[in-house]
């Protein structure tokens, strides 16, 4: 495969992406991607958990937006609920609404949703050996990616899998497109499946935890691959992460997620240098740094709550260090502008 | 200076790989190969690297978990491989160790009690029988559980609290040398620093040494007093926290250091990333002379011929030693 030919249909990728963003602008559609108040809630013997409690976000071409949580928070949940492919039951979208260019995913049918995925948005995980099938070459399955959705023979289909192995710089892509998931290293299988969620030229990419199984050697290899990507393409990227030093390498802005809801959203610079609310402190205080060697460490105390039995008031107010009566009672503090630009959802957000 | 507890010299393992019908050994693994190093007491060493660079199997060869293919572990003077019986179960009351996964470490039909007290079943001149309740009551109030949750079962526990009970159970002989494999590695950031901390003061109570072994370099870092780098068997640079960190100069060590993402956009904005390619050779079939010298951007050809050995550089300060024929230049 030559430049030239990769050239060309970085072009009319380009061509087609910009009458589509015309349409965007003169429906009058602000965001590319805009989730409303999105609920979703896990149904299971022992109760209801309610993973999700109104999440909103936006995301724009070119932007790349952080969901940082730790486990349990939803972060993934988002994900899947954006992506439609949460595991239902027990899983449930209960409200909300998740708009790409200003259509309504969540209204829309099985098979027109089935249409979004690969060419509007995809999607990579965190771990690429099971998300790959063992049984198949990787080659044959990125391209399924065109058979499916371009309807293109098999021999065109593999010619185009040489072509995105080779854009995602795996070494003499040519000889190993018939190779096997087993048979790559798991740098190498992260590839494959950006490979993959990159074959129909998305709008958005969400990386779930991209580089969390592998070493950091690996993952500096990675992130600057998607960075890369990104610069070319223009699309949207949504990274989702629990690692506070890859989001400050690559994010533009930051969305911190705590049992469900955002707590706080912001550009990336002002939250390191001056958290709004006390998790995030909380949070960037707990981490150990390369470049210095601190004292003790602040850890949180306490545990993230259990979703089936969510505290009174402020989901956090248990493991905080500035709640008082107000956050222990009624409704949890809704998310609010602290300072231009920046919301978080604390009554006491800014002055900790 | 303090005193030498741990000494490990020259410590090879190498796993025989088999295949075919009659399972003839057609290779080897060389997970460990050539590792010495000294542990003083009182002190945490830091071993990093990445994955499949052996530090897990050094950890299990220091608690004789595995026979070394060569190589010795010498504990307080006595040589460790060649004790038996009820020597080497002496010993083992003083090398301890805490793994990674806390899901899979603890025996799921046991309660915290018993787990806990276990050791005092092998070892019970430590605490007679009679005492054994009272002990772990102490123990779980040292690691910060409460002492009445000493019938539960490890699953009613969440992850954080599952290495503590791990860690309760390391230190429940009274041990002098404490292995943690990956201890912090599948724990949440908010609880991470919880167990850390905890570590922290009880080596200051206890008067522990550590082995901490973890990929995480800046987890080691705030932890370890001198740290050890790997790579595929070997240790390729040694030194205190200050000179791995501030002053690397195996370009190994450079590149590892320069991939982790530092919590600060403002730092990592301006910043100079050595980003390496490819992937670690596989340890069946390692590269000819330095390990690193297939990824290495100074390689020359005598490092593809020549084994660098672990030794003092002019610039590189008492202690720091490191494997790489241009490590004086590199600074």
């Amino acid at each position: 495969m030559t430049q030239d030919v990769a050239a060309k249909h970085q072009a009319g990728v380009a061509a087609r992406k910009a009458e589509m963003r015309a349409a965007q602008l003169a429906a009058g559609v602000e965001h590319l991607l805009e989730v409303k108040d999105l609920h979703v809630e896990f149904r299971m013997q022992d109760g209801v958990a309610k993973a999700i409690n109104g999440v909103s976000f936006h995301l724009d071409e070119r932007e790349t937006l952080a969901i940082l949580g730790e486990s349990g928070s939803g972060k993934s949940v988002t994900a899947q609920a954006i992506m439609g492919i949460l595991d239902t039951p027990p899983g449930y979208v209960t409200g909300g609404e998740v708009l790409f260019q200003g259509t309504d995913m969540l209204k829309m049918t099985y098979r027109e949703r089935a249409k979004y995925r690969g060419p509007k948005i995809s999607m990579i995980f965190q771990d690429a050996l099971s998300s790959l099938n063992p049984v198949f070459p990787v080659g044959w399955q990125i391209a399924e990616m065109f058979r499916k959705h371009r309807g293109m023979n098999r021999s065109d289909a593999y010619a185009e899998a040489v072509r995105l192995m080779e854009r995602v710089k795996i070494p003499a892509a040519k000889e190993r497109v018939k190779a096997f998931p087993h048979q790559f290293s798991g740098g190498m299988r992260q590839r494959i499946m950006i490979a993959m969620a990159i074959s129909l030229d998305p709008w958005v990419l969400i990386a779930d935890e991209p580089t969390t199984a592998l070493d950091v050697t690996v993952q500096a290899q990675i992130m600057d691959l998607l960075k890369e990507l990104q610069e070319e393409s223009g699309m949207g990227l949504i990274l989702i992460t629990h690692d506070l030093g890859v989001v400050a390498s690559v994010a533009d802005r930051i969305a911190v997620m705590y049992a469900g809801r955002l707590v706080e959203t912001s550009a990336i610079g002002p939250l390191y240098a001056h958290p709004l609310h006390p998790y995030t402190k909380g949070l960037l205080e707990s981490v150990p740094r390369l470049d210095q060697k601190g004292q003790e460490l602040l850890a949180i105390g306490g545990l993230p709550p259990n979703l089936l039995r969510m505290p009174e008031g402020c989901p956090f107010n248990p493991r905080c260090r500035y709640a008082f009566d107000e956050c222990r009672t009624g409704a949890p503090p809704p998310l609010r502008e602290v300072e231009p630009g920046r919301f978080a959802a604390c009554y006491v957000a800014g002055e900790v | 200076m303090a005193e030498v507890i741990l000494k490990a010299e020259g410590l090879v393992k190498h796993y025989p790989i088999k295949s075919g019908v009659i399972q003839r050994t057609t290779g080897h693994v060389r997970a460990v190969e050539g590792v010495s190093f000294e542990l003083y007491e009182g002190e945490t060493l830091g071993v990093v690297g990445e994955s499949g660079c052996g530090k897990s199997t050094l950890g299990r060869l220091l608690m004789r978990l595995e026979e070394p293919t060569a190589g010795k572990v010498t504990f307080n003077g006595v040589d460790m491989y060649s004790q038996t019986g009820h020597d080497m179960r002496r010993l083992r009351r003083d090398i301890q160790i805490v793994f990674q996964d806390p899901y899979t470490s603890l025996n799921p039909r046991k309660t915290v009690g018993d787990i806990i007290g276990e050791p005092f079943d092998i070892h019970p001149e430590v605490c007679p029988k009679s005492e054994r309740n009272k002990r772990v009551r102490e123990l779980l109030d040292l690691v910060g559980l409460s002492p009445e949750h000493i019938n539960r079962y490890p699953h009613q526990f969440s992850g954080g609290q599952r290495q503590r009970i791990g860690v309760a159970r390391g230190i429940a002989l009274n041990p002098k040398v404490l292995i943690c494999d990956e201890p912090v590695s599948a724990l949440d950031v908010s609880v991470q620093a919880q167990v850390v901390n905890l570590l922290e003061r009880l080596q200051r109570e206890l008067g522990l040494a550590y082995i901490f072994i973890a990929h995480d370099l800046s987890v080691v870092r705030h932890i370890s007093d001198r740290i050890a780098v790997m790579y595929l068997g070997h240790i390729v640079e040694i030194g205190d926290d200050e000179q791995i960190y501030e002053r690397a100069t195996h370009p190994y060590t450079q590149a590892l250091l320069s991939a982790v993402p530092v919590p600060d956009p403002q730092v990592e904005a301006t910043r100079e990333q050595i980003v390496l390619t490819g992937d670690v050779p596989s340890p069946a079939n390692p590269p000819s002379g330095c390990p690193f010298h297939t990824r290495c951007w100074k390689a020359t050809e005598k490092c593809s011929a020549e084994v660098p050995q672990l030794v003092a550089h002019p610039d590189g300060g008492a202690g720091h030693l490191s494997a790489c024929h241009y490590a004086a230049t590199l600074g």
